[in-house]
């Protein structure tokens, strides 16, 4: 089977500074790869260059047979067919939950108001929050917020998913409700790349862990072996520090 | 004190101040800000594209702008389109353009470029998040910019907008260099017809004063309402 989303060779530099070394990986359709490593180790820049955020120098990624580096890509057409989740929601804070995820499907994909306010409903009832639909994001918590953002991204019918740290600026209470609507999705057959901390949703759902330590991929193993019999010293140390309680 | 002073001499030429005078001063006033603020944004957008070549003119009009002296701006300016119409539409004799034209052209070039600092503040106080957010959604530039970032921008500036336009109010009394007959300038009018100065400038600052603290008072009432919820 071809991979849906194709890391070949990827470097980047900020200036002087390289902050992806060589880095290569494939995720297939409807897998579900938790990449984690410490602070500061690329995770975040190597998902934002997946979906064409942030440029790279060196290497090749492709999503779904189309490469993202390749400047006569279109680059928001190709975003369009990608859900991203951010840390920080991102939410549009001026407009309604409803008008949240009715604006993109409106504006981008061309949808009439009717069929785009139907689907906004369905997703918005999919993550528990119907009654909230014309509330404003700033009226939500965090954990709201937050499932409205991943139905906002679902309401593009997308190929896959990328979370950016989706629960780290969460509420330890409000973790969960996030976490249970990801793993609805996962079991939905979801291609899902999730840079994340929460090594529970890992072992859960996750087929595959990449492991990254100073923007080098040290580790791309299944979830079972990773977790049991780490192969390098750094994944092995990283472990230990975060699941020692 | 006021025992000498006529003060019915006011009331008998409200309708030429008001009719005349003022309906001049307030669509001066609302015309020069919606063409301000459009240019603004437009110059705004521009200064903050990372594109050099739309960059450095922008910037250069901005600073230019800020640079010099309004009253000058719109003497000179008065004088000048005429030639420049002329130059454009390569007619025989300098275009006529009318007092109004120019002081709409004047104010509006002038103002815009102090609303497009304004504006590029309120762009910059958008978080970086909700510009990849949107892109991530698939939206190109002019959708990013119309429907996410402008809106708030937008949003965020209105009362430091609606500040400068109460500035820009009291400005347009500076067309008496061409002239023209606003609301200053028919106080004056008829106060020099008829020996009546203080009354009439005194009942002038008045309306000056009324118009533009019961205009800031209703910028904070609107600040509160218009305040996104965060």
């Amino acid at each position: 089977m071809s991979a849906m989303i194709d890391i070949a060779g990827l470097s980047k530099w900020y200036g002087a500074t390289q902050v992806l070394k060589d880095c290569s990986a494939a995720i297939a359709t409807a897998e579900v790869v938790v990449v984690c490593g410490p602070s500061g180790s690329g995770k975040s820049t190597l998902l934002k260059c997946v979906n064409g955020l942030e440029p790279f120098q060196q290497g090749r990624i492709s999503v779904d047979g189309v490469s993202v580096g390749d400047p006569k890509t279109n680059l928001p057409r190709l975003r369009a067919r990608i859900g991203m989740v951010f840390q920080h929601f991102e939410l549009f804070p001026h407009l309604s939950v409803r008008r949240n995820l009715t604006l993109p499907q409106i504006k981008v994909l061309r949808r009439s108001a009717d069929e785009a306010n139907a689907k906004a409903l369905r997703l918005l009832e999919r993550v528990g929050l119907s009654a909230y639909a014309d509330k404003f994001p700033g009226e939500l918590s965090g954990g709201q917020q937050q499932r409205v953002a991943i139905a906002r991204s679902l309401a593009m019918d997308p190929i896959a998913m990328l979370f950016d740290e989706p629960t780290s600026a969460l509420d330890p209470e409000m973790i969960q409700e996030v976490l249970d609507v990801m793993v609805g999705l996962a079991r939905d057959g979801m291609t899902m790349i999730v840079v994340t901390h929460e090594m529970g949703f890992a072992r859960k759902v996750a087929h595959r862990v990449v492991f990254m330590d100073k923007g080098e991929i040290v580790e791309n193993a299944p979830t079972a072996d990773f977790f049991e019999n780490p192969g390098s010293e750094r994944a092995r140390l990283f472990l230990s520090k975060i699941l020692q309680h | 004190m006021f025992a000498h002073f006529d003060f019915g001499e006011i009331v008998r030429s409200l309708p030429y101040l008001f009719y005349t005078g003022m309906t001049f001063t307030l669509l001066l006033t609302a015309l020069a800000t919606f063409i301000g603020i459009v240019v603004g944004t437009l110059l705004a957008l521009m200064r903050l594209s990372g594109i050099s070549f739309l960059t450095v003119p922008a910037a250069a009009y901005v600073n230019l702008m800020r640079s010099v002296p309004f009253v000058l701006m719109i003497f000179w300016f008065y004088f000048l389109v005429p030639y420049i119409g002329q130059w454009v539409t390569f007619s025989a004799q300098p275009l006529q353009v009318g007092a109004f034209a120019s002081s709409l052209v004047t104010f509006s070039l002038f103002e815009a470029a102090f609303f497009c600092e304004i504006m590029r503040a309120g762009i910059q106080s958008i978080p970086r998040g909700q510009v990849a957010a949107a892109q991530a959604l698939g939206m190109t530039y002019p959708m990013v910019m119309g429907y996410v970032v402008l809106p708030q921008a937008f949003r965020n500036m209105v009362p430091v907008l609606l500040t400068q336009t109460i500035v820009l109010f009291q400005d347009t009394s500076l067309v008496y260099v061409i002239s023209v007959t606003d609301f200053l300038g028919a106080a004056s009018k008829v106060a020099e017809r008829d020996g009546r100065l203080v009354e009439m400038y005194t009942f002038a600052a008045c309306v000056y004063f009324v118009i533009s603290f019961a205009a800031s008072r209703a910028v904070q009432v609107l600040q509160r309402r218009t305040a996104i919820i965060r």
